[in-house]
């Protein structure tokens, strides 16, 4: 074990080689570059055996990858933004075909205008391709969440994104506890998995799903992220049990006797801890909600953790022009529609393309979520920051 | 041959990740017969056919059998009635019939 300075794309390239990843297919994009650029430095060192495929498209990376996966091997990637929404179709036929990847998505703005600054817009319109989500607000996160991936993907027959936001995470350097190889071998041992294109099988892979099949094979994603539930607790408990560091589906911050309380995700969510520091100072029953695991969604413990607050703020990150809210906020409302006493919801859009988000504007959207529990009733969504 | 919506696997019974397995029989599909909509059928006249086997060796579904004595029968649960087994036949021995001109 040892302490050492990385960015936050640094930190998810050592648990890939760590985890001793047999393929690798990536096509550079800012800010998730240097993940790949540093896995091709190891696998060009010499320290890691891997198959490192040089694609010319975020869309052939990813076709790659489940080619690979099929194969039985270990595969990485990673993308951001216009790479991601590149990979859309493939991200479907990646979970349909029950390909265990692990891919880094560092989270970008998508065009247009041309942005390469952080917001989540790029993983959340990918939110139904059945993929899980697993999301990240510290360089130490981002290495432990990457390992927790090989090995959440293998046990349940589904890729997992891991979510880091650009620049703010990616870039950042940060102290990092690396784990000595043997211990992580020990964690996500190299197990040999079903090599589904097997000369000596005669199989058929990619097929045609008609009106008879399709709905079933679908349904079989949607049982098999179901039941991630469990498998993902374990694989944190067993993590805990080795390295030390717990995680769980929700992060709950001050929540035991909280008002009110702001939902966020990614790495924002050190800087609303700070702002309730403050606040709590000041007296005020606050609290952060920080969703990691974003798919398969954890609606029991978002009821258990905010059903007893009198307000919630919600703070997207992403935009759904002409819905009815934008996504995050109507995960959270979805997941108290069905408890009887709920606390009141107020929706937040922050950190658009890159837009800081200070800890006035946190203080300002603390405060704001007091006021509507005042007057009674929420506000149309505040969009924080806005010039108008 | 086809079958009901009824007796479709549920999804517990589907494999996973739209794997289909190939039936294990060495030869073709038993599940899944092809000829249905041959309009012309390959006829060999035993008078002319010289044994050369080279319908047998064209044939591009391989539906025909490599035996000699039969003529190198073709499986017409499979045969799509191509014609490349008369074409190539040196002896003109095979013609394409018409289906309307058989019974069954």
């Amino acid at each position: 074990m040892k302490r050492v300075g990385l960015s936050g794309n640094y930190a998810v390239a050592y648990a890939a080689k760590m985890a001793d990843v047999d393929v690798i297919a990536a096509y550079p994009i800012t800010p998730q570059t240097t993940i790949v650029e540093k896995l091709s430095e190891f696998v060009a060192n010499g320290e890691l055996e891997a198959e490192y495929i040089n694609v010319e498209s975020e869309h052939s990376a990813l076709s790659a990858c489940v080619g690979a996966s099929l194969t039985g091997a270990r595969v990485f990637t990673a993308t951001s933004s216009q790479g991601l929404a590149y990979m859309h179709e493939v991200l479907f036929m990646a979970s349909g075909l029950r390909t265990p990847i692990v891919m880094a998505n560092v989270n970008r703005a998508l065009s247009a205008p041309l942005n390469i600054w952080n917001d989540h817009s790029d993983a959340m319109a990918e939110r139904d391709a059945g993929w899980i989500q697993l999301w990240t607000t510290s360089a130490q996160e981002a290495f432990d969440a990457t390992l927790e991936a090989f090995k959440i993907a293998e046990e349940v027959l589904l890729p997992v994104m891991v979510n880091l936001d650009g620049f703010i995470l990616s870039h950042t350097y940060e102290p990092v506890i690396l784990p000595d190889e043997s211990l992580v071998k020990e964690f996500v041992p190299s197990k040999p998995m079903v090599n589904r294109v097997s000369p000596k099988f005669a199989y058929s892979i990619g097929v045609v799903g008609p009106p008879e099949i399709y709905y079933e094979m679908k349904y079989q994603v949607v049982d098999a992220i179901e039941n991630s539930r469990k498998k993902i607790k374990e694989v944190n408990k067993e993590f805990c049990s080795r390295f030390g560091r717990e995680y769980r589906f929700v992060d709950a911050y001050m929540m035991e006797d909280a008002e009110y309380a702001l939902v966020t995700m990614g790495a924002l969510t050190g800087t609303a801890r700070a702002v309730a520091n403050g606040l709590r100072k000041e007296g005020e029953r606050v609290g952060v909600v920080s969703i990691r695991c974003f798919r398969p969604f954890p609606k029991e413990d978002i009821v258990s953790i905010l059903e007893d607050a009198k307000g919630v703020g919600v703070m997207d990150r992403a935009l759904t022009p002409g819905g009815p809210s934008n996504p995050l906020f109507a995960e959270i409302a979805t997941a108290l529609y069905d408890i009887t006493r709920r606390p009141l919801l107020q929706s937040f859009v922050a950190g658009l393309g890159g837009r800081d988000v200070t800890a006035d504007d946190f203080k300002a959207m603390f405060g704001l979520v007091k006021d509507v529990v005042k007057e009674g009733r929420p506000r149309p969504c505040v969009y924080v920051g806005l010039r108008e | 041959m086809t079958k009901k919506f009824e007796e479709f696997p549920t999804w517990k019974e589907m494999p996973v990740g739209l794997v289909v397995f190939a039936p294990p029989v060495n030869g073709p599909n038993p599940h899944y017969k092809t000829g249905t909509f041959r309009t012309l059928r390959p006829v060999t006249d035993p008078a002319k056919c010289n044994k050369d086997g080279l319908c047998w060796l064209y044939c591009p579904d391989s539906c025909r059998s490599s035996d000699a004595e039969t003529l190198f029968a073709v499986n017409l649960d499979y045969c799509k009635g191509c014609g490349v087994c008369a074409e190539v036949c040196p002896t003109k021995a095979i013609s394409m019939i018409n289906e309307l001109e058989f019974k069954e």
